[in-house]
């Protein structure tokens, strides 16, 4: 922007304005959840860490967030792998027809009414008697997450130049080493964004895991509707800060990783 | 022209293949054959089948076979739902707000997205980075700020006063909460809208100034037209979403003024009437139907956008 | 890999009936060629002419779906493409972005179970070869275009195979850059004698790289041979208006002995007899360069080796000029000569035209072998 004309500086002005506006509550909430008060006034009257010790004292908040960073782990690990396997089977498959419909199935996650797909998996899983239980949560996240991997590696793999793997063929690898040291590697940033997605939207996943959380089995966005509604003690402030905390610092991660490497190399 | 002539031959450059890959090779000349490729989308594709789609369907059916009094069978849970006043007046608030989400996130969207694509990169990262963060993050703890900035004489109310309003009552309200998600889903109409627009020639709107065009002119009649397959698709996406959201209206809305999703909630958490939701469950997805498939065009593209924008951030 | 001159390092290339159909589209229809050990071949046609899919079913990428492929005499149609030890150059390079220019050119040796001492000096070569040596820890998103291109090189023959492959190697660089290359590749033509295929639609690279030419169209090898016999006496039409600029003159004819007799307008054209059979007309070849412009009347024409004709326009570019004259009985043709200063031509002048008698070639009256009767001979 070398000139700057007026319609770029109101531009510029707006998506300020946006900008503070996505990053206001996560501010807000980081600051009351220093708060010395009792509740949620803002601007906090004094300043306190006590929210944060009954966060890790407390058993249900502390056992919720363990949930949370298990499950999501597990779901992380499981959605990355099913589907980037599922990314590739799809991208190499010559039936034009068929990849389409089973694409349209696997995206379904993503379009189907989130409360509806709660009361769906809510009733299965009750039959099956795995509401409310670590299976039941791991396999109805690894489902609602599985799309985003699937969307990151195919769109990874569509950058991937096949005259690469071809080459590597004409050196002597064969498929499997050719997948190993070549494909993986090259689509490499479209797994770990779809593996950050899957973890991230585990931990986080609210509505579903509403249904399927029992008194003894929670997770920590469950835990923090639950005191929204019901409390008034900043404890979900620091939850929430720590949750955006996590959120932040993954993707910081990532994207930093993702710099170092494209410095040296155009992957 | 490169080698890519593959074993399915749909990239070769010498040729024009008919049908859908070569028909007649010996089995031996294959390195790989091609159905074994889309086995692997098997695992995926059944936890998906069995975990997501099954379920959602059975709970659709229960529409049609459970049934409290004073509904006994057939379309009865349908015409409850559809045939009350009250019911019907949820659906269309839940359809208004629908609407007012829509045009609030593309208002502040459509500006937001167009300075991401004349940013310098360094920009582009921040500003879609934030939305990407946003995307990924716990709608609870995004709702719980708003309760805070909402809440009376919290920072809105505050800034209200400030400026001559008396007190807003935003807390606790659909308006309030309507604010809430404009936010929430945001990004969902900010990474459709950047991945056509980063698509659009700017040489276009070049050519139309040394035409004549003012810059308003040039922007209405040039760009804006090229933009609107990702204003359709932010807008399907940010729509349909805003149907099924439960956490925000229920933590932030009104308890008098329910939306959808939480009357749906309401019947299947607290009454167990599963028929009852079930129908009001098929009326959501019917809808989402019709709209996506009236949509199908710009849906496909809207989704994969997801995709590409986390990968170039 | 070795520095010193091998001739006998490459090994015979044999398509026997190679095809590769796409359901009903014939895009390769039962070529045959035989390559002889440490020849340059290039495989030359327009785009869809079946050329790189040619080139893809030697190298293993695509499956043929009828006919054999021999390398020094064995069979390789049935092995998969990591088995066939063939070296092959792409148009974009294809070289790894996840490693160095070393790595990836130690890659192929990797694959063949070599100590680490022995392909650390094989790099060490492979790079010298191609004058990059202090380039190794480059990536190649550090390397310039042509770079690339000699990395790529450089790994595809590393690992001594007895055949490359290059698929429009020079095809993404720009024309000075593709002059220095070709200088290159010929180079390390002659220090390795491997046997190499170049697939290219450039006549020019054809001409200046390679021993022998095989001429693509449609899916079938026109003629094969070398660049001069190609231009002087080509096949086919297709052949003879695909290398250099032609004029192409068609008429009644008559066969006398070893002559053939064409009318062109009034004139009688004598044409020396080919392979090319004679049915009630016949074509001719006149090359640009090989005909002289002179006034007209004027006596230096021997019998039947002129026409009369008309300028059209008139060109000088320099060394020569390029004048469009409009035949009589067949239309516009195109000369160059060295300009010659004291010959003033204009515009609307009445000349003749005239050449010597072994200049013009018979052509087979058919557009392509495809329509001949006669069995192209592409074997060489």
């Amino acid at each position: 922007m070398s000139r700057i004309a007026p319609s770029r500086f109101l531009l510029a002005v707006w998506a300020a304005i946006v900008f503070v506006w996505i990053v206001a509550p996560i501010v807000v909430v980081t600051i009351v959840s220093f708060t010395s008060a009792g509740s949620f006034v803002f601007p906090p009257p004094g300043w306190s860490l006590q929210w944060y010790e009954n966060f890790f004292q407390n058993a249900k908040w502390y056992n919720a967030f363990l949930n949370s960073l298990q499950t999501a782990t597990i779901v992380m690990v499981l959605a990355t792998v099913l589907g980037t396997i599922a990314a590739l089977g799809l991208h190499r498959s010559k039936s034009r027809r068929l990849v389409a419909g089973i694409q349209s199935i696997i995206l379904l996650p993503t379009v189907v009414p989130a409360v509806v797909a709660g009361i769906g998996m809510y009733s299965m899983f009750l039959q099956w008697r795995i509401s409310g239980t670590v299976l039941g949560f791991v396999l109805a996240h690894v489902v609602l997450v599985l799309p985003f991997v699937v969307i990151s590696v195919t769109s990874s793999l569509q950058s991937l130049d096949r005259s690469l793997e071809q080459a590597a063929a004409s050196c002597g690898a064969p498929p499997v080493t050719t997948f190993m040291l070549v494909t993986l590697r090259i689509i490499l940033p479209g797994v770990a964004t779809g593996a950050l997605l899957a973890f991230l939207g585990s931990f986080n996943e609210t509505l579903v895991s509403i249904f399927l959380a029992s008194p003894l089995q929670t997770t920590l966005p469950v835990q923090m509707y639950s005191s929204v509604a019901r409390d008034s003690d900043p404890t979900i402030a620091a939850a929430s800060a720590l949750a955006s905390g996590v959120t932040v610092a993954l993707f910081l991660a990532v994207i930093a990783v993702r710099i170092t490497r494209s410095k040296k190399n155009a992957v | 022209m490169t080698l890519t002539a593959d074993v399915d031959g749909r990239h070769s450059s010498d040729a024009r293949p008919n049908g859908e890959g070569e028909s007649s090779s010996r089995p031996k000349h294959r390195r790989r054959l091609p159905s074994d490729w889309l086995w692997l989308a098997l695992p995926a594709l059944a936890m998906i089948t069995v975990l997501f789609a099954w379920p959602t369907f059975e709970a659709l059916r229960r529409g049609f076979t459970d049934f409290q009094a004073p509904q006994v069978g057939g379309f009865d849970n349908f015409t409850w739902f559809l045939g009350e006043s009250v019911n019907v007046t949820i659906l269309v608030r839940t359809l208004v707000t629908g609407v007012a989400i829509t045009i609030g996130c593309l208002l502040i969207a459509y500006p937001y997205a167009y300075l991401i694509t004349v940013a310098k990169p360094m920009w582009r990262t921040v500003l879609l980075g934030v939305v990407l963060v946003q995307f990924c993050s716990s709608p609870v703890a995004l709702t719980f700020a708003w309760v805070i900035l909402l809440q009376d004489n919290g920072p809105v109310d505050q800034l209200g006063r400030s400026l001559g309003l008396e007190q807003l009552q935003l807390s606790g309200s659909v308006p309030g909460a309507t604010i809430a998600m404009i936010q929430a889903m945001l990004p969902f109409m900010v990474l459709p809208l950047y991945a056509t627009m980063s698509r659009i020639d700017m040489s276009l709107v070049r050519a139309a100034h040394t035409l004549g065009a003012r810059p308003a002119v040039a922007f209405l009649k040039v760009y804006f037209p090229l933009s609107i397959p990702g204003v359709l698709a932010g807008s399907l996406l940010v729509f349909v979403i805003s149907l099924g959201f439960y956490v925000t209206p229920d933590l932030l809305g009104s308890p008098n003024q329910v939306l959808l999703s939480q009357f749906l909630y309401t019947q299947i958490s607290t009454l167990l009437s599963w028929g009852r939701g079930g129908a009001i469950a098929a009326v959501m997805i019917v809808a989402t139907a019709v709209l996506l498939l009236a949509g199908r065009r710009f849906v496909g593209p809207a989704i994969t956008s997801l995709g590409t924008d986390s990968r170039e951030s | 890999m070795r520095s010193e001159t091998h001739s006998g390092a490459g090994v015979a290339l044999d398509l026997v009936g190679l095809s590769k159909n796409y359901g009903k589209n014939g895009v390769v229809k039962s070529v045959d060629l035989s390559i002889k050990p440490g020849e340059f071949v290039t495989l030359l046609g327009p785009s869809g002419s079946g050329k790189t899919t040619t080139l893809s079913m030697i190298a293993g990428f695509t499956p043929a779906t009828a006919g054999e492929i021999l390398l020094g005499g064995e069979s390789i149609s049935s092995r998969p493409p990591h088995r066939r030890n063939i070296g092959v150059v792409f148009q974009n390079y294809a070289l790894f972005p996840h490693m160095t220019a070393s790595e990836n050119i130690a890659f192929p040796l990797k694959r063949r179970k070599m100590t680490r001492a022995q392909i650390k000096e094989k790099v060490g070569l492979a790079l010298d070869l191609v004058h990059l040596r202090e380039f190794g820890d480059r990536y190649p998103k550090q390397l310039s275009g042509g770079q690339q291109q000699r990395v790529a090189l450089a790994r595809a023959v590393v690992f001594d195979p007895p055949i490359l492959l290059m698929d429009e190697p020079l095809g993404a660089l720009d024309k000075k850059l593709r002059d220095s290359l070709q200088g290159e590749i010929r180079r390390i033509h002659r220090e390795l004698g491997v046997t190499i295929m170049l697939v290219t639609h450039d006549q020019e690279e054809a001409l200046t790289l390679s021993d022998r030419i095989a001429v693509f169209n449609e899916g079938r090898i026109e003629q094969c041979d070398t660049g001069e016999t190609l231009y002087r006496r080509p096949a086919s039409r297709f052949v003879a208006n695909f290398l250099g600029e032609s004029n192409i003159f068609t008429g009644p004819a008559e066969d006398i002995g070893n002559e053939a007799v064409v009318a062109i307008g009034d004139s009688r054209v004598r044409v020396e007899r080919t392979d090319a059979p004679i049915g009630v007309s016949a074509s001719f070849l006149l090359r640009p360069e090989v005909c002289r412009v002179g006034a007209s009347n004027c006596t230096n024409a021997s019998d039947g080796c002129s026409l009369p004709g008309v300028v059209a326009d008139l060109v000088y570019l320099g060394a020569t000029r390029r004048l469009e004259i409009d035949v009589p009985g067949h239309g516009r043709i195109t000369v160059r000569e060295p300009a010659v200063t004291g010959d003033q031509l204009r515009r609307g002048d009445d000349v003749t035209i005239s050449w010597d008698f072994g200049a013009a070639t018979l052509l087979p009256d058919a557009q392509s072998s495809a329509e001949r009767e006669l069995a192209t001979p592409a074997l060489t």
